[in-house]
């Protein structure tokens, strides 16, 4: 009898619906079940990354570190979705945003328990990991 | 290597739920296209077929629509660049006549978007960006463009009112486009009225009236290197500058939200191998997706200074008879956007332009013409220049 091969398709635990399941980052997952938001720094050339990646485009190593995303984020824009695509009609009205974090840039949903009229450009913002209601698992902007 | 020239141009009606099957919407504006040239499938050496694929069941439309529009066995290509295949297409059959590999070439886009439903279909637009990192946050095209709306208010001012004044023109040409889908009249005062859908919000700030229409449609543009072209045709519309550009896919990854990067970059080239600037253009046609794609357009192109876009349209510079007329045929917003149809339509109205042939929608006496055309957020930027 030979071994039962180990499928690793932790990916597809992220987000409300995911579209991946293999990713050579899957450990980005594992982290957020942590209660951590990390990413990815080349050791060879220090570029740090968001989202992750497995491979840097400046020295083309494969060699990278985990590295906590702390601190907060400006806010850059963002918008209230009033459709939802097919999957994710449940969520609604929810928020997507971008936070600039100086080194890098972070996309993402704002927190449900932000009223619209409380967010504007400008604001500061950090990510947290967020349980869903379907059990699956995402990050959101929450006020610092 | 010489000069090469559009011949022929055509485009289907831009429909909702079209009758038939892709290969015979492709048939109506291959057609058209043929009829206005005036020659014989015989004398079309390729053919690069355009579209976004995940809305068909077809794999491989190419050869598909090879064999039904006659032009087997010459070989044909299948291009895609989201929303601006068939802009890409034109620039890849432009290579092929000026390395002089091919003399006639077919470029032709399609699109059939009404086999699935509306959220669906904004589903598939959403994995248009990035689905490993983006698309499990429930994103949508008009989520998107409206960050950048956001984002372009935060910084210049720019409000609702002034995307709505772009909406507003859009159906004023619309309704004299007998191909346009969105044939009604908009009106600025529809924008703040409960009663209206075009005030419904669709992703904050925008709402219902700041979004093209789908459609299904088809678009054909025939290009001939310069020996082939003055022997074919009487008024050949010249490609004179072509530009584009890419960016990164994800939000993360990008520099500008108050503007594309990519239209800038495609501008840049299209005006330098055209040897002309943005005051020589003298009818425009932009990708407005989005009432403010419309008016980052103005400003990415040069029309206007960053964050003096909504200047233009207040003043009615982009209107028909204004300096710098932009989309006198309804745009993506009224008359509709098949998606791989759509760039091959915006040349089409520039070449009609150019020969006097645009009839209730002719701008005065132009002789440089410009098409602007996006695929996805921003990710591909594609501009032509087109004179007589």
């Amino acid at each position: 009898m030979g071994q039962k091969r180990e499928i690793d398709d932790r990916f597809k635990k992220f987000g409300t619906v995911s579209f991946t399941s293999f990713s050579k980052v899957n450990d980005f997952v594992d982290y957020l079940e942590d209660g951590k938001i990390m990413t990815t720094r080349c050791k060879d050339c220090g570029l740090v990354f968001f989202p992750p990646r497995a491979d840097c485009y400046q020295c083309l190593s494969s060699n990278m570190e985990w590295v906590e995303i702390s601190g907060s984020g400006r806010l850059i824009s963002y918008s209230k979705l009033e459709y939802a695509p097919v999957g994710f009609g449940d969520d609604l009205p929810y928020s997507i945003a971008v936070l600039d974090y100086g080194d890098f840039k972070v996309f993402g949903r704002i927190a449900d328990n932000i009223p619209e009229s409380d967010i504007s450009v400008g604001m500061e913002f950090k990510t947290v990991v967020n349980h869903l209601p379907n059990g699956q698992l995402n990050y959101v902007f929450q006020k610092t | 290597m010489g000069k090469v020239a559009i011949i022929g141009v055509g485009q289907s009606a831009f429909v909702r739920g079209y009758p038939g099957s892709i290969r015979e919407l492709a048939f109506e504006g291959f057609k058209e296209a043929m009829q206005d040239a005036k020659i014989n499938t015989k004398d079309i050496d390729a053919s690069i077929i355009c579209s976004a694929p995940e809305y068909d069941k077809q794999r491989s439309p190419a050869g598909v629509f090879a064999e039904y529009l006659g032009l087997t066995p010459q070989p044909t290509f299948y291009v895609e660049t989201l929303c601006s295949s068939s802009s890409t297409g034109l620039k890849l059959a432009y290579a092929l006549v000026h390395s002089g590999l091919h003399d006639v070439v077919v470029v032709l886009g399609f699109q059939k978007m009404s086999e699935i439903s509306s959220a669906e279909s904004q589903e598939r637009m959403g994995r248009g960006a990035d689905i490993q990192w983006e698309s499990p946050f429930g994103t949508m095209m008009p989520a998107y463009y409206a960050m950048y709306a956001r984002a372009h208010m935060a910084k210049y001012g720019t409000t609702s009112d002034d995307l709505a004044l772009i909406r507003v023109k859009a159906a004023t040409y619309g309704r004299i486009n007998e191909k346009a889908v969105y044939r009604k009249p908009v009106t600025f005062e529809m924008f703040s009225d409960p009663e209206s859908p075009m005030s419904n919000p669709v992703s904050s700030p925008l709402r219902v009236g700041d979004c093209c229409a789908n459609a299904d449609g088809s678009s054909c543009v025939i290009i001939a290197g310069e020996e082939k072209a003055k022997a074919f045709c009487e008024k050949p519309v010249w490609i004179r500058g072509l530009g584009a550009a890419s960016t990164a896919v994800n939000m993360s990854g990008r520099d500008l939200f108050t503007g594309l990067t990519v239209a800038e970059h495609a501008s840049r080239q299209a005006y330098k191998m055209a040897g002309v600037t943005p005051k020589d253009i003298d009818v425009a046609e932009v990708h407005d997706c989005f009432t403010i794609a419309e008016m980052m357009a103005y400003e990415n192109l040069g029309f206007a200074k960053p964050g003096e876009g909504k200047e233009l349209i207040k003043s009615k510079e982009t209107y028909k008879e204004g300096s710098i007329p932009v989309n006198i045929d309804g745009g993506l917003l009224s008359k509709g956007h098949p998606i791989g149809a759509t760039g091959g339509s915006q040349i089409r109205t520039i070449v009609l332009q150019l020969r006097g042939e645009a009839g209730q929608m002719q701008v005065k006496d132009p002789e440089i013409g410009l098409v602007h055309n996006i695929g996805g957020v921003g990710l591909y930027g594609n501009v032509t220049i087109l004179g007589r």
